[in-house]
């Protein structure tokens, strides 16, 4: 056996943070599905909001990104 | 058979499989002399930095150099990019955010061939590493919260405040906007050195598997797959980047919800 218990919890907390990342996954999912329901409603307006697309996937990412930085500190920080 | 041989069974077999480590590419090291990294060596961070501002300079000057009313073909790539940053930032900011341009094109431009760079077998890709991308998205934070204070004195604060929301709301709503605000390069620069970390390791764990001769067919096509979806996210982390900067940008010149 090497190591000790803190490590070990940490690399269990840095494998159950990436969970979050489903959530992100999720978000993203949403805002892209959402985004082609409506461009399918009315393609004619779906050029003026790519840039609008493109920030909401950023906002939602943020959160997934948070936890893959969470999941960073406990591998290499604690 | 004991534990310690099953170990080194497994790692004779992992070595076999996996000749050279996923993060092995990320590795800053010096380019003269095996001495330790200190802040002015010239590391292969420099060098890559070097040839990508080295490309841009190519584009850019010597694109736009002849001025043909036909453009050739690198004065065509030199003016879409030009176009494409400057309808972004027209469009996200409004006319008053125009003047800020050439920041944000040279943010863009940076990344995006940063970016397209590191995907050349061997090159080593500066925008994974979160230091390099924290610097550009502190300065980011910096400049805009400094534009904002600077062009709108203390309504700069109206940002945190909704005025849209119900009074009662409005302190706790201040509050999320205040960590949301100071957040904003935590997550504005792990999520470029996120992906483009992420998309390389990925490549090259396949590439790893690639060793293995049952499956190696179907890691050549996983890599050229994951290849191919590198090259679109490299382009759309650096759009997000930029846009990004855009939407701070237009918080500080309009900071009233």
């Amino acid at each position: 056996m090497q190591g000790d218990i803190v490590q070990m919890g940490a690399y269990i907390g840095a494998g159950l943070a990436c969970m979050g990342m489903g959530g992100a996954a999720i978000g993203v999912g949403n805002v892209a599905g959402n985004f082609l329901s409506g461009a399918l409603r009315n393609p004619s307006a779906a050029a003026g909001q790519t840039a609008m697309l493109f920030i909401g996937i950023a906002f939602a990412e943020a959160f997934g990104i948070f936890s893959f930085l969470v999941a960073l500190l406990l591998m290499f920080a604690v | 058979m004991t534990t310690e041989a099953v170990a080194t069974g497994a790692e004779q077999a992992a070595e076999s499989a996996l000749s050279f480590h996923p993060m092995e590419q990320f590795e800053v090291y010096s380019l003269f002399g095996d001495g330790p990294v200190t802040m002015f060596s010239i590391t292969n961070v420099t060098l890559w930095m070097a040839i990508s501002v080295l490309a841009v300079i190519v584009l850019m000057v010597v694109g736009t150099g002849s001025k043909s009313v036909i453009p050739g073909r690198l004065q065509s790539v030199a003016e879409l990019a030009y176009g494409f940053v400057y309808k972004m930032i027209e469009d996200v900011t409004g006319h008053d955010g125009v003047k800020y341009f050439p920041y944000v094109m040279t943010l863009f431009i940076f990344i995006v061939f940063s970016n397209f760079l590191g995907l050349i077998p061997g090159a080593f890709t500066t925008t994974s590493h979160i230091a390099v991308t924290a610097i550009l998205a502190i300065a980011v934070f910096l400049t805009v919260t400094i534009l904002g204070f600077v062009l709108n004195g203390a309504g700069f604060l109206g940002l945190f405040w909704v005025s849209s929301a119900p009074l009662a709301l409005r302190p706790v709503l201040a509050i999320i906007e205040i960590i949301s605000y100071f957040v904003r390069p935590v997550s504005h620069s792990i999520r470029l050195a996120g992906n483009m970390m992420a998309g390389h390791a990925v490549i090259k764990v396949f590439a790893a598997f690639a060793a293995i001769a049952v499956i190696s067919p179907l890691s050549i096509v996983a890599i050229t797959a994951m290849y191919g979806f590198e090259v679109l996210v490299c382009f759309i982390q650096a759009y997000v980047f930029t846009i990004l900067t855009c939407v701070y940008l237009r918080d500080a010149l309009h900071p009233h919800h």
